[in-house]
């Protein structure tokens, strides 16, 4: 395998044809903010907050999707960058409906993470307060399209992981949703084995299991010690790996 | 002259105000560097004028809060806002996706146990704004205090520096939603 040397903040690191920038920084101990990044699932290059300067580029680069090149020159902590993740975080704030006093993962949240990491204040974008559904329809989990962040990881762990695809994106831009099976009933799904994976990924409070109360919430991100397997239609046994714990 | 402190209550549930109680002996302290000019827990008719700091909780929710803010705003130096509702909306505007008709059917109408009925008299009750929102939406904010409540320790670290005549700048263990 290829070994490529590149800068990122001053410091010289070589890295792995293959790796991106951000398993370099990652391995290294540098810091780079990410929220639809999530490590065992293929990167979207969606959030854009790990976003990182590459000099001789006007443009803005996902750290999770680009890999170094032979001597770039990578920057990750920028006034720029800082900047835009400030702007980002607010306007994920902005869009959906966050009452973090009320919510099942209140202190335990990636985007509160986030707003605390960025400096947030106060929101400057007008809150849109938008009309968010929620579906309580499965049995043991809830999505709650308020807290919804649009990360897209349950749509990618349901189907690059436990192979159930039941999730997608619906419609474009400020109305893009989180549907399940084309749009129906998350409980009358016959794809979901309810392996609760994507609960487990979910940054923040939007997939929840039922009776959480506020604040109850933690995430054990460790999705892929599930394995669900059936013996009759919707008769699913959930296998958990806990040694390593 | 020691400065001239306002608290209000606007769109909130009176947790904030609750919290600042929690300050407990600290309470004695600060009265002695400031002068409490009109708050819920005194009983003073009007929003006086020359304040030199005002913590507004709530979110601004009714056509009186929004009355309120401006005054506030006119007669005030340096105007925090106190607790997530006020900075945020919070939970004083999860009933944003809903209209205020529906709201008031809601409450009086439908989950009413005797006399259903809508109050209407305009002349003493405040009509519900179309949607609840953060006071800085309204008016501008010197300063933001979160947490629902902010902690004791948050307020006292804002009030002191507040009264060293500093901007209250929030250590980040001090910025915490919810
Ligand atoms: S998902 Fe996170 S940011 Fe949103 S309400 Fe819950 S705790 Fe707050
Ligand atoms: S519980 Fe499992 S199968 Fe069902 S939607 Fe979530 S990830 Fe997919
Ligand atoms: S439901 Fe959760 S995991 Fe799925 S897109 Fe929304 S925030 Fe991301
Ligand atoms: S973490 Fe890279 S774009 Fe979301």
């Amino acid at each position: 395998m290829g070994v490529v040397t590149f800068t990122m903040d001053d410091v010289q690191y070589s890295a792995n044809e293959g790796d991106t920038i951000l398993k370099v920084a990652r391995d290294n101990g540098v810091h780079i903010p990410t929220l639809c990044f999530l490590e065992g699932l293929s990167p979207v290059g969606a959030c854009r907050l790990c976003l990182v300067e590459i000099e001789g580029s006007p443009k803005l680069f996902p750290a999770c999707t680009t890999k170094p090149a032979e001597g770039m020159i990578v920057r990750t902590q920028t006034e720029r960058l800082k900047k835009y993740r400030k702007m980002i975080v607010e306007l994920l704030a902005s869009e959906g409906n966050h009452q973090c006093a009320v919510c099942v993962v209140n202190g335990h949240c990636e985007l509160q993470d986030l707003a605390y990491e960025v400096g947030l204040d106060h929101v400057r974008f007008p809150y849109l307060y938008p009309a968010k559904t929620l579906d309580a329809s499965h049995k043991e989990f809830v999505i709650d399209r308020n807290r919804c962040v649009l990360c897209t990881r349950c749509v990618r762990v349901c189907h690059e992981v436990e192979g159930a695809h039941v999730w997608d994106i619906a419609n474009r831009g400020i109305n893009c949703e989180i549907i399940a099976d084309m749009n129906t009933p998350w409980g009358e799904s016959d794809l979901c084995t309810s392996c609760g994976k994507c609960v487990r990924v979910c940054p923040v409070g939007a997939l929840l299991e039922k009776g959480a109360t506020v604040g109850e919430l933690k995430k054990e991100r460790g999705f892929v010690k599930v394995i669900v397997t059936a013996r009759s239609k919707h008769e699913w046994i959930t296998v958990e790996d806990h040694e390593e714990e | 002259m020691k400065p001239r402190v306002a608290t209000v209550w606007l769109g909130g549930c009176s947790g904030c105000h609750m919290s600042f109680l929690d300050l407990d002996e600290r309470l004695i302290e600060l009265a002695d560097k400031m002068e409490l000019v009109y708050s819920p827990i005194a009983d003073i008719k009007e929003f006086p004028h020359n304040v030199d700091v005002t913590l507004v909780e709530g979110a601004i929710t009714n056509s009186e809060n929004e009355e309120y803010a401006h005054i506030i705003r006119k007669r005030s130096k340096f105007i925090v806002a106190f607790g997530d509702c006020a900075t945020t909306g919070n939970v004083t505007a999860m009933r944003n996706r809903f209209t205020p008709d529906e709201i008031l059917k809601r409450s009086y109408i439908e989950l009413a146990e005797k006399n259903p009925q809508i109050p209407n008299d305009y002349t003493t009750l405040a009509q519900l704004l179309k949607k609840a929102r953060p006071l800085h939406e309204v008016i501008k904010v010197d300063a933001w205090l979160h947490g629902c409540p902010p902690t004791a320790d948050q307020i006292w670290f804002a009030m002191t520096s507040l009264l060293e005549g500093k901007i209250p700048v929030l250590p980040p263990a001090y910025l915490r939603y919810g």
